[in-house]
């Protein structure tokens, strides 16, 4: 049942004279539902850009869907953090879906219904089609989100890498995207890898975590990796683990 | 009142303008996307500085006003990402620039005319070489910009996605800034390096502000653009006053109450 889809195997990663990631190890299997844990900065970003190819690791070797990373790859959907998106642009809602079919082709998008069939589809199962045709910079926070979240579709992608999807959305937003997310994935039998800050809206929904931090990770269930004495381990220093009306708190992690 | 189109300078200055305006509107478009507005002003300086240097040596303008624009275009291509640093650098470009403009048009020791159109714009006076030399690289500008369309708009919303999509956003983002300096070059023979604005930012400008998707902004501002200098040439003809006056009268006519009256897309 458990095919690995994503392989690491003692990846260094230094960018400049920094040391990213050092002899990093993991497997993820299809269709887990990952979430990737850890201070600003540990490189959690970094760790996705690496599975897109656009990051060659140092040492050590990446296998994604069999291969090693290459960007330009339709079988990976990914959408990166996202400020918000530009109001200047004319862009309407179903143009941005767009890019995400053809907007790496050559040449000018010719009027087309199957194309516009796709895109309407995909906004669909963000629950979006109602928006296609406003200006994106007049869209919510929460609604640029799964804008972004429908581009990365388009493709069928095998793998969808989120980075920080949940961040400046207020809870009750976060929560509808962690909802259609999960509709998502496992709809599709989809891995999905999603990076945030704050775990507890994904705990009750995600396969397994991995926790990225001083340049070293370690994955697993969540009770067994965000433990008191599993993350002073990595860490290298004390942290302290605190469980308090049903929600996680990591306490001492900023050093 | 249709017969100053009997004369050849007026029929020139009709076809050239149509080129250009087609091509610095689309252009125009893709600055603002970009955020390039700024590089594409700079490019006008540096082509004084070109224009300059032609006269000087005794060559059709235009030439000088493509090599300096898009040695420059190069130039800021290859400083990198950041476009906040970059700014700095191009400003400081384009102060030397200047100043080799005006050292060039000091040695040429000629006419106060010249200085003058490259300044302001020779619309009325431009050979039929030249109306051919503009055509071919405004054609050749707008086909290469259709060609790389899609990428280009990707990679000016979303430069991250669109290279991890196999979008070489790098090599296109030179491109595009040699495009700009291309119609830069061209631009400055209808309005001048000094209103380069009119043409290029101010019919995108005012697109945006009116109508939604990337096609039919670029459509408008097309017409937009148009319009301004086929009827800023009529009108200067009529009443013998600067074309490039009216280019920029008009642009800055619309473009106002467009600003003050349409609430922007956000």
């Amino acid at each position: 049942m458990s095919t690995p889809i994503i392989e690491l195997e003692n990846v260094d990663l230094t960018l400049g004279e920094r040391a990213i990631l050092h002899n990093i190890s993991l497997t993820i299997n299809e269709g887990e539902f990952i979430a990737i844990l850890g201070p600003n900065g540990a490189g959690k970003s970094t760790l996705l850009k690496l599975l897109l190819g656009l990051y060659k690791p140092t040492s050590g070797s990446i296998t994604v869907l069999g291969k090693t990373p290459k960007r330009g790859n339709n079988e990976i959907g990914y959408a990166p953090q996202h400020r918000t998106l530009e109001a200047d642009l004319a862009l309407r809602a179903r143009d941005v879906v767009g890019f995400g079919l053809d907007g790496n082709k050559w040449g000018i998008a010719l009027p087309n219904k199957k194309r516009d069939k796709h895109v309407e589809q995909a906004l669909d199962e963000v629950d979006m089609k109602h928006l296609a045709d406003m200006p994106v910079g007049k869209l919510s926070g929460g609604e640029q989100q799964r804008l972004l979240i429908a581009q990365a579709l388009l493709t069928h992608p095998k793998i969808l890498l989120l980075d920080e999807p949940l961040s400046n959305l207020d809870i009750t937003n976060a929560q509808v995207v962690v909802s259609l997310i999960t509709k998502i994935a496992r709809n599709r039998k989809m891995t999905v890898l999603l990076v945030t800050h704050d775990s507890n809206l994904l705990l009750p929904v995600i396969d397994r975590v991995l926790y990225v931090a001083n340049t070293h990770s370690a994955i697993g269930k969540s009770e067994d990796v965000i433990t008191s004495e599993g993350l002073s381990k990595l860490y290298n220093s004390p942290v302290e683990v605190v469980r308090a009306k049903g929600r996680l708190f990591v306490i001492g992690e900023e050093h | 009142m249709f017969d100053i189109l009997q004369y050849s300078f007026i029929q020139n200055a009709f076809i050239a303008s149509f080129f250009v305006s087609i091509g610095a509107a689309i252009i125009g478009y893709f600055m603002l996307v970009r955020g390039l507005t700024f590089a594409g002003h700079a490019f006008s300086h540096v082509g004084f500085a070109g224009a300059a240097g032609a006269v000087w040596l005794g060559v059709n303008p235009i030439y000088g006003l493509l090599a300096f624009t898009i040695a420059a275009a190069i130039g800021i291509g290859s400083l990198g990402k950041e476009l906040r640093e970059r700014d700095i650098t191009i400003g400081i470009m384009f102060t030397l620039a200047l100043a080799f403009g005006v050292l060039f048009l000091f040695l040429y020791r000629g006419y106060a005319e010249e200085a003058y159109s490259i300044l302001f714009g020779t619309i009325l006076g431009i050979s039929s070489l030249t109306v051919l030399i503009t055509a071919f690289f405004s054609l050749m500008t707008i086909g290469l910009v259709l060609l790389v369309f899609r990428p280009l708009l990707f990679s000016s919303f979303d430069p991250e996605v669109a290279e991890a999509r196999g979008v070489p956003t790098q090599k296109l983002a030179i491109a595009f800034l040699i495009l700009v300096a291309i119609t830069v070059s061209v631009s400055v023979q209808v309005v001048g390096v000094l209103l380069i604005f009119t043409l290029l930012v101010g019919p995108a400008a005012t697109a945006i502000r009116l109508i939604k998707g990337p096609y039919q902004t670029i459509g408008l501002a097309t017409v937009l653009g148009l319009l301004y200098s086929w009827i800023s040439i009529f009108l200067a003809a009529e009443t013998n006053l600067p074309v490039s006056f009216y280019i920029a009268t008009l642009s800055f006519g619309v473009y106002l109450p467009v600003r003050l009256l349409v609430k922007k897309n956000i």
